[in-house]
């Protein structure tokens, strides 16, 4: 099942919006500085209509089914959120409105500000980052402008594990400064003695997901993130996999300096088919000045408090326009409100109960290469005894057929034919009991026929798609427009 | 609990599968001393009681459907037609994540490739990424393209002092671990013959807007004029732009841009105090490879049906890790999946008609204003949309007067960013704003001015 571009049913003439004629005189236009032609589609509303929705028809989604893509924590977006983030007196206000005429928004974001600095323990949070690696690159910065200032300037290095995002890496390449890598030890966790042996004057910090992302606690966070102290550096926290840890720890008792928050993940904002997210970042009083704003702080003059914005005065800098993806923040506010502490930790404790449920009803057929409890997500590797040919991806690709959302493959990098399963709090008993038993039952077609999974998906609108081509210089397209 | 399943039964019966006796026990790898630590957080609402409290709280805010808005600066109101709400909202669509999976996200992937060819077309470039951050960090991320273009061996950037006061702060947050030179925009008086007289070998990249931040317009001509100074040093050139203008006139692939950009905002998404918004980023084929962030491309599948799927990933941070083009993962698809439907639904026609509106009010505007006495409208370059008034009292007094008194955002004061335009006032004017309004902002300058 394919559908035509826009282009493609594009008709001159054609158009699903009328404007009005000018209440105003016509001006002049500035000759030789007029295009000659705009290469926009044509194309009627009911047209339109149809072609998007039947193109959101070709999509797997949350509402559609169950989505437990692992280390995105997919669960379910409560539709609440979008009516509240769509109030008038949200969306029908300009970012640079007198702060006088925007109480409400400011005081939105401050309670926001504190709900988070309660959960994580960090004193001073910044709204503004949009994403999760957008907070990696902002807290990356803060700990190098700290540690600038306090006058160690040889130090340029950042400590990743071998299990971390592909984002940790990268958002500290953007910050200017080197990346190595410290292994894993056998039970998943960071290994110490590489650790000790890469802590000297040069590091600036280690960048850590807790739990990782094999779905584990650290073991020895305590020790970890003391002996990046004593060296001299700070612990940057990937707050990615927050959901498992909300009410049952918070991330600056462990020592953690910076901590960014996915509130696209774990506070229940829809992830959009790839944005917009959120990616607030909290620090420890020592490192408040640094945050990027402006961020709301509240005042008092002779009529009682006021909520005002201020730049900290030794920030990094803004790190986009205006405050925040103010949109996503109302979402999260909704939830954090509607949930409490109580159901905040119910949050957590259901995450981990379903992880481990899925993990006890596939752990006999599909290896599991750390035999721990885990927390909100676990790894297997997509390996089925007796079907030496059949990949991790064919197992992902054969579950469309059953109508879920393959985990997230080939991640981490330190399993072989990873499995990445996050079912999230949100899936009832049912759904984790249907997929489990397509897991299994794809494990024995894998033995007897292993080509039913070769050749899968079958039920999909489309079959396999030729990812070299795309991306081939003589085969690449990546337009389609007159010009193009 | 809201938003989780399970019954008493059903948790017992998972904790017997694990083989532990509470979820607590769950918990053991935690260290003691940390474990489930008191939280205090409000109590919780029911759906009922936070609509009500919210909808209370949100009209605490002065909103644009009960004020008149002359502010632009960086984000605009724009119509939206009505279709372009009702379909981002399917579930389908907001409720997917990054189309890793092209068998079932057929969706969204041909939304982003046709996001992709109409910003193509708009700007007059050959490819498009599926969006950035907002316009900002497009300009931060253009910054680290060049740079890859120049082997990380060309240390120096060039700013035009017009350039959006924010998209220079960040691109200077972005950069400060890099080493390199920015300038250019230590003086307003830089126009685009003082900016190419800069560029030398060093040059990675010359940034410009076109309108540029106090509103004024730059001939394709006087464009084209810089873009071959910069070629000359080997650099790039880069032009942030209001897509809107677009409509209306020339596109930067016409006058030798290598990368446009811009605030993507004004196509469909709403003010929203300051976001979400998207950025988005074009550029010419031979510049594909350091470009960040997700890019989609057609192809076809095993029984040689067309479709489409993430290309290029050898670029972004899951696969090359600390050598990736940039750390973009999450971006801003749902804003751009608005910014698709908003042009699809403009269309050739509706895109100039809204530019053209634009331009006749805010020519109106400006024309009744330069007539009050005291007020002068500045710059003897064409406009679009905004324009610089210096104003007889103090611009912040003036914009709380039009406020309290007249229900009018006035405009953006520019001496916050341009020392030099500290009576300056940057008046905004969209197809939104009725004749009736303009006449009503005029009137109360016409007072504050005495």
């Amino acid at each position: 099942m394919t559908e035509p571009l826009l282009y493609e049913i594009s008709r001159p003439g054609r158009c699903s919006c009328r404007l009005p004629e000018p209440d105003v005189p016509r001006a002049e236009l500035p000759a030789g500085y007029l295009r000659e032609e705009l290469p926009l589609p044509e194309v009627s509303e009911v047209d339109l209509v149809r072609h998007y929705v039947r193109l959101s028809q070709l999509n797997h989604a949350v509402d559609t089914g169950f989505y437990p893509l692992g280390s995105c924590t997919m669960k379910y977006n409560p539709k609440v959120n979008e009516a509240m983030c769509r109030l008038p007196g949200f969306t029908q206000v300009h970012p640079l409105q007198p702060v006088d005429s925007v109480q409400g928004a400011l005081a939105l974001m401050y309670e926001l500000q504190g709900f988070l600095a309660e959960i994580s323990g960090f004193p001073a949070i910044s709204l503004q980052p949009a994403a999760g690696a957008h907070g990696e690159l902002t807290g990356v910065l803060i700990m190098r402008k700290a540690l600038y200032e306090r006058g160690e300037r040889q130090r340029d290095v950042i400590l990743v594990p071998d299990s971390a995002h592909g984002t940790n890496p990268a958002s500290t390449s953007m910050s200017g400064l080197k990346v190595v890598e410290i292994p894993s030890d056998a039970r998943g966790n960071v290994d110490l003695e590489a650790l000790q042996a890469h802590l000297n004057d040069r590091v600036v910090g280690l960048m850590l997901t807790n739990p990782n992302t094999l779905g584990l606690f650290d073991e020895h966070l305590l020790e970890v993130t003391r002996r990046v102290h004593e060296a001299g550096g700070l612990v940057y926290g990937d707050g990615a996999n927050l959901n498992a840890l909300l009410g049952i720890c918070k991330p600056a008792d462990l020592g953690f300096d910076v901590l960014h928050f996915n509130l696209h993940k774990t506070f229940s904002t829809p992830h959009g088919g790839g944005g917009p997210g959120s990616g607030p970042v909290g620090v420890t009083a020592e490192l408040a000045d640094f945050l990027p704003g402006p961020i709301v702080a509240e005042h008092y003059d002779e009529e009682g408090p006021f909520l005002d914005l201020y730049m900290p005065p030794r920030s990094i800098g803004p790190v986009k326009s205006f405050y925040g993806n103010f949109g996503v923040l109302v979402r999260a506010y909704t939830y954090i409100r509607m949930l409490g502490v109580e159901g905040l930790r119910r949050v957590a404790e259901n995450a981990v109960l379903n992880a481990n449920y899925l993990l006890s009803r596939i752990r006999d057929v599909y290896p599991l290469p750390y035999d721990r409890t885990c927390m909100h997500e676990f790894v297997v590797e997509g390996r089925i005894e007796g079907a030496p040919d059949v990949r991790a991806l064919d197992i992902s690709k054969r579950l469309m057929d059953y109508g879920f959302h393959p985990p997230t493959n080939y991640f981490p990098l330190i399993v072989h034919e990873a499995l990445m399963i996050e079912p999230t709090e949100t899936e009832s008993k049912e759904t984790l009991d249907a997929f489990a038993e397509a897991l299994l039952k794809i494990a024995e077609e894998a033995r007897e026929d292993p080509e039913l999974l070769h050749t899968a998906p079958h039920t999909t609108p489309l079959s396999r798609l030729d990812e070299v081509r795309a991306s081939h210089p003589k085969t690449m397209r990546l337009c389609y427009a007159p010009g193009c | 609990m809201p938003y989780i399943p399970h019954t008493d039964a059903d948790r017992a019966a998972m904790l017997a599968a694990i083989g532990v006796e509470r979820i607590e026990d769950l918990f053991h790898d935690v260290p003691e001393e940390v474990r489930f630590p008191e939280l205090s957080l409000p109590q919780p609402l029911s759906e009922l009681e936070i609509q009500q409290e919210l909808r209370l709280l949100s009209e605490t805010n002065s909103d644009l459907n009960h004020t008149a808005c002359f502010l632009g600066a960086g984000a605009y109101r724009h119509f939206i037609p009505s279709l372009v709400d009702q379909l981002l909202s399917r579930g389908e669509f907001y409720t997917a994540y990054t189309p890793y999976q092209p068998e079932i996200s057929q969706g969204t992937l041909q939304a982003i490739f046709e996001y992709q060819s109409m910003i193509c077309a708009l700007t007059g470039m050959e490819v498009a990424n599926a969006s950035h951050y907002d316009g900002a960090t497009a300009v931060a991320e253009a910054v680290i393209a060049a740079l890859n273009v120049g082997r990380h061996r060309r240390k120096k950037v060039i700013f035009s002092p017009t350039l959006h006061p924010q998209y220079r702060a960040v691109a200077r947050t972005y950069t400060q671990g890099m080493g390199l030179t920015l300038l250019g925009d230590e003086d307003l008086s830089h126009g685009p013959q003082e900016l190419a007289a800069l560029c030398d070998g060093d040059t990675a990249c010359l940034i410009v807007q076109n309108p540029d931040s106090l509103g004024q317009l730059y001939s394709p001509a006087e464009m084209q004029a810089l873009a071959d100074a910069v070629h000359g040093c080997g650099a790039l050139l880069v032009v942030a732009v209001d897509p809107i203008s677009l409509g209306l006139f020339a596109p930067p692939g016409d006058y030798g841009a290598d990368i446009v950009v811009g605030e993507g905002q004004p196509l469909g998404n709403p003010l929203s105090f300051g976001g979400p918004y998207l950025g988005f980023f074009a550029t010419r084929k031979e510049y594909v490879r350091s470009v960040a962030g997700r890019i989609v491309g057609e192809t076809v599948d095993t029984q040689g049906r067309r479709g489409f799927v993430l290309a290029l990933s050898t670029r972004e941070q899951h696969i090359r890790r600390e050598k990736a083009s940039s750390n973009i993962c999450t971006n801003q698809a749902l804003c751009a999946l608005a910014a698709s439907i908003y042009l699809a639904a403009l269309g050739r026609q509706g895109l100039r008609q809204v530019a053209e509106l634009c331009y006749h009010k805010a020519h109106y505007a400006a024309d009744r204003i330069a007539q009050l006495p005291g007020y002068e409208v500045v710059g003897r370059r064409p406009f679009f949309k905004e324009f610089v008034v210096r104003c007889p009292r103090p611009v912040e007094e003036t914009l709380h007067h039009l406020l309290d008194e007249w229900d009018i955002l006035g405009g953006y004061a520019l001496g916050r960013d341009y020392p030099e335009l500290a009576d300056g006032l940057l008046v905004c004017v969209t197809e939104m704003n009725s004749r009736e309004e303009i006449d009503a902002l005029v009137a109360a300058l016409a007072e504050v001015g005495g």
